[in-house]
């Protein structure tokens, strides 16, 4: 009689880390092609150097830490970091840019901390808010999203803007993203009503980027379904940005951009379902995960309305990748039988 | 005269700039090294600053360290090394005003460096005045290096220049040694903001650490190969 050796009967199937990593890449798909679709060359450019300089650092990295090259290299890890940084950088970012934003997340958030597994900080994220913090200009100037891409920027104008600075008089192309642009004209003293109708923001946000968050939340829920990440970090994240942004909406319409302008307009829903879910810097425990989430959602809208900066999910992320230990430590989930703790 | 024993300054001179490196090892003064270095220059400035208040403390503190009554030796020297640091602003503010503006409230702060009291405690207070100036002159110049070392790299990454502003301390001729990366590079801001520092800093302790254990591995070696060479062949490692 053959006996079933596994410890768990819930334990089925493989879960390994590149199997996990894998998945969250599929999920990638729909959102990244969608920014292909509207930023074309620039997206892909993106997306190759990211990921070469990702997989380039990453070798360099283990080469010197002395670590087997081949299973750390193929367990997606980096090529999750350098996707993630690929589609939140700017289309058509200077390759140094890139560079530098690899740098900074394999190398120093990644492996000067003791590699995957004890970074206590998202890489990804580590690697923007670097280069935004560097290099505001390079990292703010969105090309404008137009139906498919490649019909107007042909790939020797694209190669030319990223690898030598030049541009071929497609700058009528930029724009800003629609959190910039309210944020700069509220700045104005302009009211939204008057901001919706200068530009094309289509029915909540910017038409493009509507679609791109919702194809990010498509991607988001399927790997609740298959499991991947669990529902606690998106839903607290969504709730705590739309709830504050909903409160401070019925104030004052005319001042405050309406919630749903909050989650589509911006990069709620890439951080949501794929930045904040990150699970080595996140939160672990359910209850944690809950006020980990809640809080990046509260700290990307106060950043937004009030800071000096459009969006915020990096700065939010990496301030809550701050707290995780002490939020861990005060949620830990009761054992069956002991007394109840003080949160969990 | 008693015969000077040189063996005791190299220790000092070692401790100072490379084994207890206020900068790299004690990882004292930190606030001024994070504040400060935001360019070759001014990291010069504190640092030599420093150097003046630490010498001219200690010296002073060793020789009265007889007539410092043990309970109150504290208070004692912090007034000695007030009084020596108002000095120093005073005479900076006099010849290098410019650089004075820049330094700003890090010359006053000096007074609360822990590399100051903090050698003052350590040494100078348990030693005759001769070693104690040495020790805070070689601790001086070591802090300084990191000071430097610093600035520049934050200049260079964050600038795209080394020596800007050389004029402040070497006068007008200095102005020319400005180096420059050329005006394509783009200045990394974050190298020149407080984080940069910490960063900075980072990188030099671990290069400190990796240079020490390089040489510990060094100094094994020379013992290690004659025994692999007297093995028969084919038996070696």
């Amino acid at each position: 009689m053959i006996f079933n050796k596994r410890t768990s009967p819930v334990a089925t199937g493989k879960a390994d880390v590149s199997t996990l990593m894998q998945q969250v890449l599929y999920a990638l798909i729909p959102g990244t092609l969608l920014l292909v679709w509207f930023f074309g060359w620039g997206m892909i450019t993106n997306w190759v150097l990211a990921i070469g300089f990702a997989l380039l650092f990453e070798a360099i990295m283990l080469k010197l830490r002395q670590r087997p090259i081949e299973p750390f290299l193929m367990d997606y890890s980096a090529v999750l970091t350098a996707w993630l940084l690929a589609v939140a950088m700017p289309a058509f970012s200077p390759w140094w840019l890139i560079a530098v934003a690899m740098l900074f997340a394999i190398v120093i958030a990644k492996h000067l901390y003791g590699g995957l597994g004890y970074n206590p900080f998202n890489p990804a994220m580590v690697g923007y808010a670097a280069m935004l913090v560097s290099y505001p200009v390079q990292m703010t100037i969105w090309p404008e999203p137009v139906h498919f891409s490649f019909a107007h920027i042909g790939a020797d104008q694209a190669f030319q803007k990223v690898f030598w600075g030049i541009n071929t008089g497609w700058d009528a192309l930029s724009g800003a993203t629609p959190l910039d642009a309210v944020k700069v004209n509220l700045g104005l003293h302009k009211t939204l009503e008057e901001i919706y109708a200068s530009g094309h923001f289509g029915l909540f946000g910017g038409d493009a980027w509507a679609w791109i968050n919702l194809a990010w939340l498509a991607g988001g829920l399927w790997m609740i379904q298959r499991k991947v990440i669990s529902w606690h970090i998106p839903v607290a994240l969504l709730a705590g940005l739309g709830g504050i942004a909903t409160i401070f909406w019925l104030v004052n319409p005319q001042l405050y951009a309406s919630p749903l302008f909050h989650l589509l307009g911006g990069a709620a829903m890439l951080g949501a379902f794929f930045i904040a879910t990150d699970p080595v810097s996140a939160s672990t425990t359910p209850m944690g995960k809950l006020i980990y989430a809640a809080g990046i959602g509260l700290f990307t809208y106060i950043i937004r309305t009030w800071g000096g900066y459009p969006d915020a999910i990096a700065f939010a992320v990496l301030i809550m990748n701050m707290a995780v230990p002490l939020i861990d430590y005060y949620t830990q989930p009761r054992v069956y039988g002991t007394k109840r703790g003080w949160l969990g | 005269m008693n015969k000077v024993d040189w063996a005791v300054y190299r220790d000092i001179s070692i401790n100072g700039l490379w084994k207890s490196n206020p900068g790299l090892v004690q990882l004292l003064g930190l606030c001024p090294l994070m504040a400060v270095t935001t360019n070759f220059v001014n990291g010069l400035g504190l640092g030599i600053a420093t150097t003046v208040a630490l010498v001219a403390s200690n010296l002073a503190i060793s020789i009265v360290r007889h007539l410092v009554r043990e309970e109150i030796r504290i208070p004692a020297f912090v007034m000695i090394i007030a009084a020596n640091v108002t000095l120093i602003e005073m005479l900076m503010k006099a010849y290098f005003h410019e650089l004075y503006g820049i330094l700003g409230i890090f010359i006053p702060l000096i007074v609360t460096n822990c590399i100051v009291i903090g050698r003052s405690e350590a040494y100078a207070s348990k030693n005759p005045p001769l070693q104690a100036g040495f020790d805070s002159l070689m601790m001086g110049i070591g802090f300084t290096l990191v000071l430097v070392v610093l600035g520049g790299m934050r200049e260079l990454v964050g600038n795209g220049t080394l020596f800007d502003q050389a004029h402040l301390m070497f006068g007008e001729a200095a102005r020319g040694l400005t180096l420059s990366l050329g005006a394509d590079y783009k200045g990394m801001l974050l190298a020149a903001l407080p984080p940069g520092a910490f960063i900075g800093l980072g990188f030099l302790v671990a290069l400190k650490n990796y240079v020490d254990k390089r040489k510990a591995q060094t100094v094994k070696t020379p013992q290690a190969q004659p025994i692999v060479r007297i093995t028969p062949a084919g038996e070696s490692a």
